[in-house]
């Protein structure tokens, strides 16, 4: 097992340092084991899809690299930097690692425009002037430029998840993280939303993306990871992962989500 | 799949809008809805409808029909043969001075009434969204360093007037502008310092709100005017409206604050996690995404209290400080002018409505304007 993954990850990136490394971690809630020595390294420019039954774990270990979660047992490493208490270790990591939710987050008493140049002005220090011209090419690129004067509200639902991805790119993270992006989405809205994030994965960004989305996860993932209750099942391209899997555990998830499709 | 969706949509045939139906609009369909819908109600609307001109008529017979207006030197006589059946304005207008100004020296009483000018000039200018800016920061501290220098004098010609002396609705203002305007900032930090993860940040915090809440604004205020000055060394004296200044701040910042924790509290958890996730401060956060949005939740509270504390300075009576009310009372206790506290106490009552009802449709406004974003 550990094998293919180190053969994988070779093969994806051979020179660069590894953008992310998470060395048997562990997290609990209360009582509950909700990670179980989790070790996974993302290469610089890789694509990583996490998928799995709900309760999995797979939200609480990308909440943890950007340590919205704390974990309690194991390192994580991302740029080389380790996750701890110092307060400006984290903040070097945030600047460098963009974050999509569930259910969008944007900030309803900003317009579109505010809600993409706050960060930039404020944490990269960067111009008032030249981070709204940052945001609104960003903003062309997923595709809403006409929308920056409005707020979130006026928007639907898919709309809002595309500034919310432009918003993290206009920090011009290293990182992107996904948190079920399309699952709060109308079935007409999530193709708009996978379109941006297919063209974001064709420009190379490093990406971890939690998703149900198995025909982005065929398109996009360099590698795909199962998981179940708290651990790290299995690990492959979308091909070994889709064709031909190994353990009971995700032969029986593909053939759940696979039904519902 | 969603090509289908989207073709079926297009060739659907769009039916044209027609207007609701003409017995749904207008004055005659609002009537009927709300004032006449059935025969308990047309019963109840007549009963009150009566009920309202009776007594808008009786008010208007005693109060402007039958009132005497001003009675010459004193002289009550006129006011006294009315027996009742009509208002004697002839006590405001003759007290009217004492009840806005209290003892301030009379020849001086134009410098109570420039600051009552200027801070209802005050509220006005920060009631404008346009003049939201820093330099608004800078004109309070000048504009209320202006009325203590014209309050006080001793200075540029003006005489001293020492603080015993001040008294009336200028003294209701200073207590509840002066309050509210260092309870409220007051209040956030510690309604933020409650939802501190620092233990001892929350544990004063939480302490203060308890102590402060858990005793009578009166007792507090007892307390400052009698016990304080105890526990000062020999010869020190902090002026006394200062000290009932202070326990009104410190009251009105733990009501306040509880109020703001209400708003913080019904902040979705997402909205943290994306500043976070932004790399913004705690005082960015803070400043830019988390208080705008919560305040703007918690306006109808937040003027409640306002409101609410506004009224409450009256309470100062009890320590010997001449607000509104209490200046009101004491104008009525000259044997000529004794009988007539109704007509003294509609007119403070309705100086004190002017600038709650003020309030409370500005507040109105603001929510409005304010939580715009959330319409569609």
């Amino acid at each position: 097992m550990s094998e293919t993954l180190d053969q994988i990850a070779s093969a994806a990136r051979t020179d660069a340092p590894p953008a992310i490394v998470l060395d048997k971690v562990n997290k609990w809630f209360g009582s509950l084991h909700v990670l179980r020595d989790v070790s996974l390294t993302v290469a610089l420019g890789e694509r990583v899809v996490v998928c799995g039954p709900s309760g999995s774990g797979k939200s609480t270990l990308i909440r943890c690299i950007n340590r919205l979660e704390t974990h309690q047992e194991g390192r994580i490493l991302v740029n080389g930097i380790e996750l701890s208490d110092d307060v400006k270790a984290l903040d070097d990591i945030r600047r460098e690692v963009g974050m999509v939710f569930q259910s969008f987050n944007l900030f309803p008493h900003l317009t579109i425009l505010e809600n993409c140049t706050l960060a930039p002005i404020w944490v990269r220090r960067m111009p008032k002037k030249q981070a709204e011209e940052l945001a609104m090419e960003y903003l062309t690129r997923v595709r809403i430029p006409e929308q920056a004067k409005k707020y979130p509200g006026q928007l639907s639902g898919g709309q809002q998840q595309r500034v919310a991805i432009a918003r993290a790119l206009c920090m011009k993270p290293k990182i992107m993280l996904f948190d079920e992006p399309t699952s709060a989405l109308d079935p007409e809205m999530i193709k708009e939303v996978l379109d941006t994030m297919v063209s974001l994965a064709e420009m190379g960004m490093t990406m971890i993306c939690v998703t149900h989305e198995m025909g982005f996860a065929r398109q996009v993932a360099d590698r795909v990871v199962f998981m179940d209750r708290g651990e790290i099942v299995e690990m492959g391209t979308p091909a070994q992962i889709f064709e031909t899997p190994q353990t009971d555990r995700l032969k029986l998830f593909l053939s759940q989500i696979l039904r519902g499709h | 799949m969603s090509d289908i969706t989207l073709n079926a949509t297009a060739a659907a045939p769009e039916a044209a809008p027609r207007s609701p139906p003409i017995s749904q609009v207008g004055l005659l369909a609002w009537l009927r809805a709300n004032l006449f819908s059935g025969w308990l109600s047309t019963l109840v609307t007549l009963a009150l409808a009566y009920l309202i001109i009776r007594w808008a008529a009786g008010f208007v017979e005693w109060g402007i029909l039958n009132a005497v207006w001003s009675v010459p030197n004193n002289q009550t006589q006129a006011c006294r043969d009315l027996k009742g059946i009509g208002a004697c304005w002839a006590v405001v207008t003759e007290k009217h001075r004492f009840i806005l100004f209290g003892t301030y020296p009379f020849e001086e009483h134009w410098r109570p009434a420039l600051c009552i000018l200027l801070f209802i000039g005050l509220y006005v200018v920060s009631a404008m969204r346009r003049f939201w800016r820093k330099e608004l920061a800078f004109v309070w501290a000048g504009v209320l360093a202006l009325i203590g220098v014209l309050m006080w004098g001793g200075v540029l010609g003006l005489p001293y007037v020492p603080q015993e002396r001040w008294g009336g609705l200028v003294i209701t203002l200073i207590l509840a502008t002066f309050g509210l305007a260092f309870a409220f900032p007051l209040a956030i930090l510690v309604a933020l310092g409650r939802r501190s993860k620092l233990p001892a940040i929350k544990a004063i915090c939480v302490l203060y709100v308890e102590l402060i809440r858990g005793v009578p604004l009166i007792s507090l205020l007892f307390m400052a005017s009698v016990m304080f000055p105890l526990f000062l060394p020999e010869g020190m004296n902090i002026d006394k409206l200062l000290r009932a200044q202070i326990a009104i701040i410190l009251f009105a910042g733990a009501y306040l604050a509880e109020v703001v924790r209400g708003g913080l509290q019904a902040l979705p958890k997402g909205q943290y996690e994306a500043a976070d996730a932004l790399g913004l401060s705690y005082w960015q956060k803070t400043g830019f995404i988390i208080l705008p949005q919560a305040l703007r939740l918690v306006i109808p509270p937040l003027v409640n209290t306002f409101i609410g504390f506004f009224k409450d300075t009256s309470l100062v009576l009890i320590i010997g400080i001449f607000d509104l009310l209490t200046a009101g009372k004491t104008a009525i206790i000259e044997p000529a002018w004794q009988g007539f506290g109704i007509e003294v106490y509609v007119t403070v009552g309705a100086i004190y409505f002017v600038f709650c009802f003020a309030m409370s449709k500005y507040s109105q406004g603001l929510e409005a304007e304010l939580n715009r974003h959330r319409r569609r």
